[in-house]
């Protein structure tokens, strides 16, 4: 008899696999996942997501990259994620290294390890991975054997409170000077140069790239910053975003990683711009990924049906921060829809504004009965959403949902926030009363024997955190009484309404936005926080249930670090702030005025309306470029 | 045209659920270019059913799904593109055609005909046989009641499974078994291998075999007449 194989050749043996949850978390192998002779290979790389396996591997980014520096023939780029909590203490125990997924081998045996940093919460999993990974966590303990840790992503627009534990930071995005850089590496290495060297070379060298140790802060008393300077000559003062201005020329993988288990994204994301038109005032991303720049549709359809050929997908989705304002967004739902009725492939079609063009086509791709309707006015009265610079109108609102209930919809989800600068008790009850009006419009247009059931309303309020880059980076934030009271006020605001057995309320915990907000706009002060409640046992905090924050506020005490300073404090538009030596594009100025008009419940058009010379014109393409009337630049 | 398709499973796969293995072939037979029959209506789904889900961390080399398809160019061409599509873990062993349903009769899915399964136990360190206690397995069968505990709501209950190991031999290095797994009735491979090990004074936590589903079964004819026969001999070549 032959039996099949069943060595076993990976990291963790068949005892602790079998002990864990899902162990296809850790095992490598899934289809299209890229192998290669690690003797004829010069540069290993292992791309991390600091979070468990499924979340990791629905992220584009990493797709994106991996796809890319795996077209390098010289270059072998692996994954790693956070280990979930049972396979943590097991690696612990027994003193197992952690390992990338497709060769099993340590991470401490690479010479980059990349992390992407896509929400401030995942800190703490950064210093798990490097510790599992037996990687000193701090920059300046780390020797010649240590591989490079270099992050990436949207939370490197402010890197600094966790800037001591990375050598360097890639600002912006991948597509550019990756290959510079790790020509760089390779260079340094062939002629014997130490890890320092390579560190200052590729800060002089290569334009996107901030290594923090090259870097020195001193402070006023009162604790706010009083210089941000490099220490070496030829190191930038300032630093530009990296930015990819022709997407059609772009990489993009067509044979994407497919997981085995389900991934959060079990299906196949065609990006189809970068960047917003918007400008709302509270939005990072409508900032930092300016300017607009379009993927065209020839690229898309020819993406498209690769991506589908590639993985076996049964789903297609759309990304971008606002899908609706793609300029050939009816040809390409057309050309989808067309293929995917012909291959039996789902459609999904986030972000999309409701208006008669989108219900059509959501009426057509999915069954309105089980579906709902989102809106996110983000304030619930019209002087707080013009504060927001939310074009969204009571007027929109009413009229999409008048629409969506004709056509057979009886659920609305309703996204705002809590705590939005100049927020009154009047803006609050303007959400219940929001709330309350739809429902009753239900009931107005649908006469009884056209209603397909109650209507449902589900509101949902988030607490807001200001963010570096937006003009509200100069607002106060909400203490977490604070935010616990606008809660406890909109709750009550909705139990007064007629309606109010139809509206159904969900909230978050004040604790985590909090501990956010902090991260958010941090110094360097930071870090050492971050050190101890990691010490301490913070892991996952993202995670309701892996939540501490009973350490994390012991922590900050042990520390002496005031979060409060962080948070609640109004900033004076002078204020060097930890995040200004990088340059987004967008000017400071242009910010300020932003939020000078918001002050003022000033409106400001859309980049297609009117451009506003934020800055971004520099970069010299996507919609900056577009002819429209009435320009102000 | 309904399809049988009988695959492996091995290596690293051992460690990926059923239901991963049920949406790892959803994307391989649509890479594979199989003209598969949907469900009707918003989100169609692949008309797909499994037989008899495998336990975490074992082999097989007797797998099943059947799958509908519309069109096709013969069992080998099908086959192939399949195979081209599986990674190192899971092998296309046969495709067959399942035989058209009498009028008013439906074609029993590959779910609900097991009748039962064979298994081999083998143990994971190299050298390590059970050819000595070949001459114990008379014994073990021989005895009236073999009993296991099952944990349920009313607290743990015994079940005694000796009726339902219908083989059980010592082959090579290999302890092989065959047990019922109809739905009523099924056997876990690893009670029996655990009450063999505790029979033959012989103590080893489970990682230390590695167990292998050899074959899926199911019946022909009753009482005495009753035949098991691999699931895929009931389907015809095309
Ligand atoms: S420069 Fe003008 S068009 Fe370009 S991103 Fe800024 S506001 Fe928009």
């Amino acid at each position: 008899m032959r039996l099949p194989d069943f060595e076993n050749r990976l990291a963790l043996s068949d005892e602790i696999l079998l002990s864990v949850d899902k162990p296809a978390r850790y095992i490598g192998g899934e289809v299209n996942a890229v192998y290669k002779d690690k003797k004829k290979i010069a540069l290993r790389f292992a791309m991390c997501f600091p979070d468990v396996y499924e979340i990791g591997m629905s992220h584009l980014g990493i797709q994106i990259l991996y796809d890319m520096f795996n077209r390098y023939e010289d270059v072998w780029c692996e994954r790693v994620y956070s280990p979930w909590t049972d396979l943590d203490r097991i690696l612990r125990r027994e003193n197992i290294p952690l390992f990338a997924l497709e060769s099993q081998d340590p991470i401490r045996e690479f010479d980059f390890l990349g992390i992407t940093l896509q929400y401030e919460m995942c800190y703490t999993n950064i210093l798990q991975v490097l510790d599992l990974s037996k990687i000193p966590l701090l920059s300046k303990d780390r020797d010649e054997t240590c591989p490079i840790v270099i992050g990436g992503g949207p939370c490197s627009y402010n890197p600094e409170p966790i800037a001591p534990f990375f050598d360097l930071f890639y600002i912006g995005e991948g597509e550019t000077v990756y290959r510079r850089l790790f020509d760089l590496y390779l260079e340094t290495k062939a002629k014997g140069e130490d890890r320092a060297s390579f560190l200052l070379r590729a800060a002089r060298e290569v334009p996107g790239i901030y290594v923090p140790a090259l870097y020195e802060t001193t402070y006023h008393p009162d604790g706010t910053i009083a210089s941000f300077l490099p220490t070496a000559p030829g190191v930038p003062a300032k630093i530009t975003k990296e930015i990819v201005m022709d997407l059609d020329r772009a990489p993009y993988p067509q044979k994407p990683v497919v997981a085995y288990t389900k991934a959060v994204q079990d299906r196949v994301v065609l990006e189809i711009q970068r960047g917003c038109i918007r400008g709302c005032r509270f939005c990072q991303a409508g900032q930092i990924y300016r300017p607009v720049r379009e993927k065209s549709l020839e690229r898309l359809k020819k993406d498209a049906l690769e991506l589908l050929e590639g993985t076996g997908q049964e789903e297609i989705s759309l990304n971008s921060l606002s899908s609706s304002d793609y300029s050939h967004l009816k040809e390409l739902v057309d050309f989808l829809m067309d293929t995917c009725r012909e291959k039996n492939v789902n459609i999904s079609l986030p972000s999309l504004r409701i208006d008669a063009f989108s219900l059509d086509v959501m009426g057509r791709v999915q069954d309105v009965k089980k579906s709902s309707l989102t809106f996110a006015p983000e304030a619930g009265s019209q002087r707080l959403r013009d504060v927001i610079n939310k074009g969204l109108t009571q007027e929109d609102i009413l009229q999409g949902a008048r629409m969506a209930f004709l056509g057979g919809w009886n659920r609305v989800k309703l996204y705002f926030m809590l705590g939005l600068p100049t927020e009154t008790p009047e803006d609050i009850r303007g959400i219940a009363a929001l709330c309350n009006e739809i429902a009753a419009l239900y009931y107005d247009v649908l006469p009884k024997e056209k209603r397909s059931g109650p209507v449902q309303i589900v509101a949902s309020t988030s607490f807001f955190i200001p963010k570096p880059f937006t003009p509200f980076q100069w607002a106060p934030m909400c203490t977490k009484d604070e935010f616990t009271h606008k809660a406890g006020l909109t709750k009550h605001a909705i139990h007064e309404q007629l309606n109010q057995k139809r509206i159904k309320y969900n909230w978050h915990e004040a604790d985590l936005s909090v501990l956010e907000g902090v991260f958010a706009r941090g110094d360097r002060q930071i870090a050492p926080v971050i050190l101890r409640a990691y010490e301490k046992g913070c892991l996952y905090d993202s995670w309701g249930e892996t939540f501490r924050y009973d350490l994390w506020t012991e922590a900050f005490a042990e520390c002496g670090v005031d979060p409060d300073f962080y948070t609640v404090r109004q900033r004076e538009k002078e204020e060097i702030f930890p995040w200004d030596f990088l340059d987004c594009g967008v000017d400071k100025s242009f910010l300020w005025k932003e939020w000078q008009k918001a002050l003022r419940q000033e409106i400001t058009p859309n980049c297609r309306q009117a451009c506003q010379g934020c800055g971004a014109a520099r970069f010299k393409g996507g919609v900056c470029l577009e002819k429209r009337e009435g320009a102000a630049v | 045209m309904k399809i049988r398709i009988k695959f492996s499973k091995y290596g690293s796969l051992r460690f990926i659920g059923h239901l991963d293995v049920m949406r790892f072939f959803q994307k391989a037979i649509r890479r594979a270019g199989i003209d598969v029959a949907y469900t009707t209506g918003f989100s169609p789904h692949q008309i797909m059913t499994f037989a008899s889900p495998l336990g975490m961390g074992m082999c097989s080399l007797g797998e099943y799904m059947d799958i509908e398809v519309h069109s096709h160019q013969g069992a080998q061409d099908m086959k192939e593109r399949l195979q081209a599509q599986c990674p190192f873990g899971i092998d296309i062993l046969s495709v067959k055609a399942l035989p058209e349903p009498e009028p008013n009769k439906k074609v029993v899915s590959a779910m609900a005909s097991v009748s039962a399964a064979s298994y081999a136990a083998v143990w994971k360190e190299k050298g390590r046989s059970f050819c000595d206690y070949s001459g114990q397995c008379a014994d073990f069968l021989a005895q009236e009641e073999i009993l296991v505990e099952k944990e349920e709501k009313k607290g743990t209950v015994f079940r005694n499974i000796r009726l339902g190991i219908y083989e059980l031999k010592i082959e090579d290095d290999a302890l092989l078994f065959t047990v019922d797994a109809s739905s009523s009735g099924n056997i876990r491979p690893s009670w029996v291998v655990s009450r063999f090990l505790d029979f033959i004074h012989v103590a080893a936590p489970d990682s230390a075999l590695q167990i292998i589903r050899l074959e899926l079964y199911t019946h022909q004819g009753d009482g005495p007449e009753r035949t098991l026969i691999p699931l895929d001999a009931i389907g015809e070549e095309f």
